[in-house]
């Protein structure tokens, strides 16, 4: 991918998941991270990850922001005054995640660090990243994870069906 | 290189002038069979000279005029950036999903074949999918934007119906791309080209007539078209989601309605009756059955499959709006009901007998 | 047309990681505090693919794709159980719900 493109990408990228963490209005938070799903996706279709940008806009963009957003309709939440904490906190919460962000760059981010170099590899083989190339690999090596997963999502569509019912009084 | 992204200019600025021209012919047409069926005229008022040229006048001239002069009123109490927002939120999606749908085979030009399809994805379900998903914001966010009861109950209910039957019309796909085998939609029309029996045209209604009328109810409900109308129920909540709106936008919001239903035609055509196939016309001439042959050079078999793409497009156009005039409104725990307790279990009922027959045919 | 190395992505998956974790620690609405997390895993999966596409393994997008199914599974549970304490408690600030502190 072309570092022009990739620069511009990773700007809006920051910015749309600035916006989600410091604007006040939770649905302008929500739209800011549809925006950063959204630019994941189109940075995962020049990676040649196809099913996955895919998936992304339809399971993320497309179905757990519109729940996020529902909620938030709900709940009717407005725009929030007192949504952050106190200056003190926030202070310190941003230096501990930028010595964090120093050390994961320094330690495992570094060239001597990754093993496996840091180029991309070259071209990948042909139909790398499409549907019958996850599915492959879904169907034979994680089977097993795969079928848990299904039993996982069902429990999770019971638990919050029984979390969010009204009680009948 | 920039020949490639010429064309494709082309084929995207084609398309897109077509759809937005049918849309407002739809307007038209609505108007006029809603008349017809009730009996009664319908507009004519419209005419430059006592010339009404069929409509034509009134939909293309008088109706985006009307829209475009009136005053854009915003209440003072609404979201401004997101209230702005929204209409072009709801019509990005539809008219991106027409990027996808192939309106021919291939176009030869000189040495070379122009594929007659704006994207040539091979996840081009997918992208229809998400794209339908992405739907869903421009209902939320003018219904929240425009912080006023009924059109957040018109928002609210929206989107709850678009999700919903959005689970059903994936499921009647993926029984779809069971049959085919690819998720390319021109590789889906191109195999709807194979004669059944030496005769019969192998269309998609052929073969999964369930998941049609599965995916004709789902794309019906997600147009928000009646019988499905309670979101912008017009008797109950005046104009739901896009109450406040005015002017340009509401014109959006209009267009983004007749727009979809064009998408759902569209797609219906493709998946279903063959798309841009006229049975027995092969690349070079119709091929008939008892083996007599007509060859036809290149570029009438391209303007041929074109043609009868939108044949069968209007067909389903009209279908749905006539629909619109016969059906009663369904009331929202109905509504909620057909989708949940009727096409969800259809539908994973019609997948799974669509892997039995697929795997007793084959083994 | 030069090649964006692979450490240009790791970074900004850091630098994302780092933003929603600084999220979920300074803001006080839960919802916030949940698309914080639904950042910081859509970080992990930036980073998943990078890798994936580096080694030519598809482990990497099946490993997504679980990611993916699995926070689809929290922010359903997660959202229902916001509902419920709304109900409740009528107020969604981190700071308020303090029944279980000591």
């Amino acid at each position: 991918m072309n570092p022009l493109l990739f620069g511009i990408l990773a700007l809006l990228m920051i910015a749309s998941a600035l916006g989600v963490v410091l604007l006040h209005s939770p649905v302008r938070s929500a739209l800011s991270l549809v925006m950063t799903l959204f630019l994941l996706a189109v940075t995962f279709l020049f990676l040649d990850a196809y099913l996955v940008a895919a998936l992304q806009v339809v399971v993320y963009a497309g179905a757990i922001m519109v729940l996020f957003l529902f909620v938030i309709m709900l709940l009717n939440l407005q725009a929030d005054p007192q949504g952050m904490a106190k200056v003190g906190v926030r202070f310190a919460a941003v230096l501990l995640a930028s010595l964090f962000l120093l050390a994961a760059v320094r330690f495992f981010v570094a060239p001597a660090a990754l093993g496996s170099g840091t180029g991309m590899g070259g071209t990948p083989p042909a139909g790398f990243g499409s549907v019958e190339a996850v599915a492959e690999r879904l169907f034979t090596h994680s089977l097993f994870a795969f079928e848990v997963t299904s039993v996982l999502l069902l429990v999770a569509i019971i638990g919050a069906v029984v979390l969010a019912k009204r009680k009948l009084v | 290189m920039w020949i490639e992204v010429l064309i494709a200019l082309i084929k995207a600025s084609a398309i897109v002038g077509m759809i937005v021209g049918l849309a407002g012919m739809l307007g038209w047409v609505e108007r006029k069979g809603s008349a017809l069926i009730q009996d009664r005229i319908g507009a004519n008022r419209a005419s430059i000279f006592g010339f009404a040229g069929a409509g034509l006048i009134n939909t293309m001239m008088a109706d985006p005029l009307k829209f475009f002069t009136k005053e854009d009123i915003v209440p003072a109490r609404v979201d401004r950036l997101l209230h702005t927002l929204a209409p072009c939120v709801a019509m990005f999606p539809v008219l991106a999903t027409f990027a996808v749908i192939p309106f021919g085979d291939v176009l030869q030009v000189g040495e070379r074949s122009i594929n007659l399809q704006v994207a040539p994805l091979n996840i081009g379900i997918l992208y229809v999918l998400a794209m339908a998903g992405l739907a869903v914001y421009g209902v939320v966010l003018a219904g929240w934007a425009s912080n006023d009861r009924l059109s957040l109950l018109g928002g609210i209910r929206g989107s709850a119906q678009m999700i919903s039957y959005e689970v059903g019309m994936g499921l009647s796909i993926v029984a779809m791309v069971m049959t085919y085998g690819t998720l390319d939609l021109q590789a889906m029309v191109r195999a709807q080209g194979h004669l059944i029996g030496g005769w019969l045209p192998a269309w998609g209604v052929l073969y999964q007539p369930l998941a049609f009328l599965i995916f004709l109810c789902a794309g019906i409900a997600e147009s928000k078209r009646v019988p499905f109308d309670l979101p912008e129920g017009e008797s109950e909540l005046v104009s739901g989601y896009f109450t406040e709106y005015s002017g340009i936008k509401y014109l959006m919001f209009f267009m983004t309605d007749f727009i979809e239903i064009a998408v759902i035609a569209g797609l219906i055509t493709t998946m279903f009756f063959g798309g841009w196939q006229v049975p027995y016309l092969m690349r070079d001439g119709f091929h008939f059955p008892g083996g007599a042959a007509v060859l036809l050079p290149q570029v009438i078999v391209a303007v041929l499959q074109i043609g009868s793409f939108m044949v069968k497009v209007f067909f389903f156009c009209w279908f749905q709006i006539m629909i619109r005039w016969t059906l009663p409104r369904l009331r929202y725990d109905t509504l909620m009901r057909l989708g949940w307790k009727g096409l969800l279990p259809a539908a994973l009922l019609n997948i799974l007998a669509t892997a039995v027959i697929a795997l007793a045919v084959q083994g | 047309m030069t090649v964006v190395p692979i450490t240009w992505y790791l970074i900004l998956g850091a630098i994302l990681f780092t933003i929603g974790a600084v999220g979920v620690l300074i803001r006080r609405n839960v919802i916030v505090i949940f698309m914080s997390i639904e950042l910081m895993l859509n970080a992990v999966n930036l980073v998943f693919v990078a890798f994936s596409r580096q080694l030519h393994s598809m482990d990497g997008q099946v490993a997504v794709f679980f990611v993916m199914t699995v926070a689809a599974a929290e922010a359903a549970v997660g959202l229902a159980v916001i509902i419920a304490m709304f109900r409740n408690r009528e107020t969604i600030n981190a700071d308020e719900l303090s029944l279980l502190r000591w």
